[in-house]
């Protein structure tokens, strides 16, 4: 999968699961500083990317996603580290 | 339709991947009327967006820990239904400092808010309910086998857990002569939002899913079965009882 794809998969259920507009879910943004997220929406959100990709994030992993584009690179690994 | 003409509450509830949820649903579609509850406005929201267009559901808020609200939300039950014939308790909360490390590093206030908002609840809502229990009512709490077992992790949630299954005989002693029933389901490990404040829920999920009689996955469907059957009459018979949901894990040794 491309990152590009990566990207507009983590877009679509990062506006759904916080009801944030398309345009605010830039790489750069953090989820809990720039989108709002409190400790539930982040759990919720990453259970989100493991429905929308197929794959676990472990508890040790979830502490290196605080920004989208942090997001994107993890799955990014562990789609290539599972294929 | 086991439930048809039955009415009852499922507090409280997350998201659509909340056992509560999977129950309250499984309930409507037996014919049951439900009242699905959200812990505090935000919840609301989300219970509102759950239960919107389902005719026979219907969102409530109440915080287990502040009286009032549970005062007011008997008096709204009240009013909606007038008696009910079910109550399923499925909330719970530690910190999360407090499920993971060493139990024994347990402080007193992480202790006491544990006990409160995830057993004493129990009794406290029971209390309140009590005078709008229809007879043959069912009432049940979930609970999960590190309330009997030292499990990794789980620490003061277990502590909670058995004060919980133990609250639930006494429930059902005091509860009997009415004719009310009281039970707790205790399901395997499941991805819901809660359960991921357990350091190592993944971990644990395919551990046990490796190691029960039943080689299969199982989620919240399965739970919603055990308790479609408890808040129907063909569990007449049953009170006190810790049923478990978890594929048969708890009875293995090696």
């Amino acid at each position: 999968m491309s990152s590009e794809e990566i990207l507009s998969r983590v877009k679509k259920a990062t506006v759904e699961k916080l009801g944030v507009k398309e345009e605010e879910v830039v790489e750069s943004a953090s989820f809990q500083d720039d989108l709002g997220a409190d400790s539930l929406d982040i759990v919720e959100l990453l259970m989100a990317f493991e429905d929308e990709f197929g794959l676990t994030v472990p508890d040790e992993d979830a502490g290196q996603i605080v920004t989208v584009g942090d997001a994107v690179k993890y799955i990014g690994g562990k789609l290539a580290a599972t294929a | 339709m086991l439930l048809k003409g039955k009415k009852g509450l499922v507090l409280s509830v997350t998201n659509e991947n909340s056992i509560g949820w999977a129950i309250a649903d499984a309930a409507a579609n037996h014919g049951a009327e439900v009242g699905v509850g959200g812990q505090n406005d935000k919840m609301r929201g989300r219970v509102e967006a759950l239960t919107e267009g389902r005719p026979n559901m219907k969102a409530f808020t109440v915080d287990f820990q502040i009286d009032e609200q549970i005062e007011a939300l008997v008096e709204e039950v009240k009013k909606t239904y007038g008696g009910i014939d079910f109550f399923v308790h499925s909330a719970a909360f530690a910190n999360r400092d407090d499920l993971s490390g060493r139990f024994i590093d347990t402080s007193r206030d992480g202790f006491k808010l544990a006990l409160d908002i995830s057993a004493y609840s129990l009794v406290r809502m029971c209390k309140a309910l009590e005078p709008i229990m229809n007879e043959e009512g069912s009432v049940m709490a979930l609970s999960y086998l590190g309330s009997v077992r030292a499990v990794s992790n789980y620490n003061v949630m277990g502590v909670a857990k058995a004060a919980l299954e133990a609250s639930v005989r006494y429930l059902a002693a005091d509860l009997g002569v009415k004719g009310i029933r009281v039970n707790t389901l205790s399901p395997g490990p499941i991805n819901t939002v809660a359960a991921r404040g357990v350091k190592g829920l993944t971990e644990m999920i395919d551990y046990v899913h490796e190691r029960s009689p039943l080689k299969r996955r199982f989620g919240q469907e399965e739970v919603a079965g055990s308790a479609i059957y408890l808040m129907s009459d063909l569990s007449k018979g049953v009170t006190g009882q810790v049923i478990y949901i978890d594929n048969g894990y708890n009875i293995v040794g090696m």
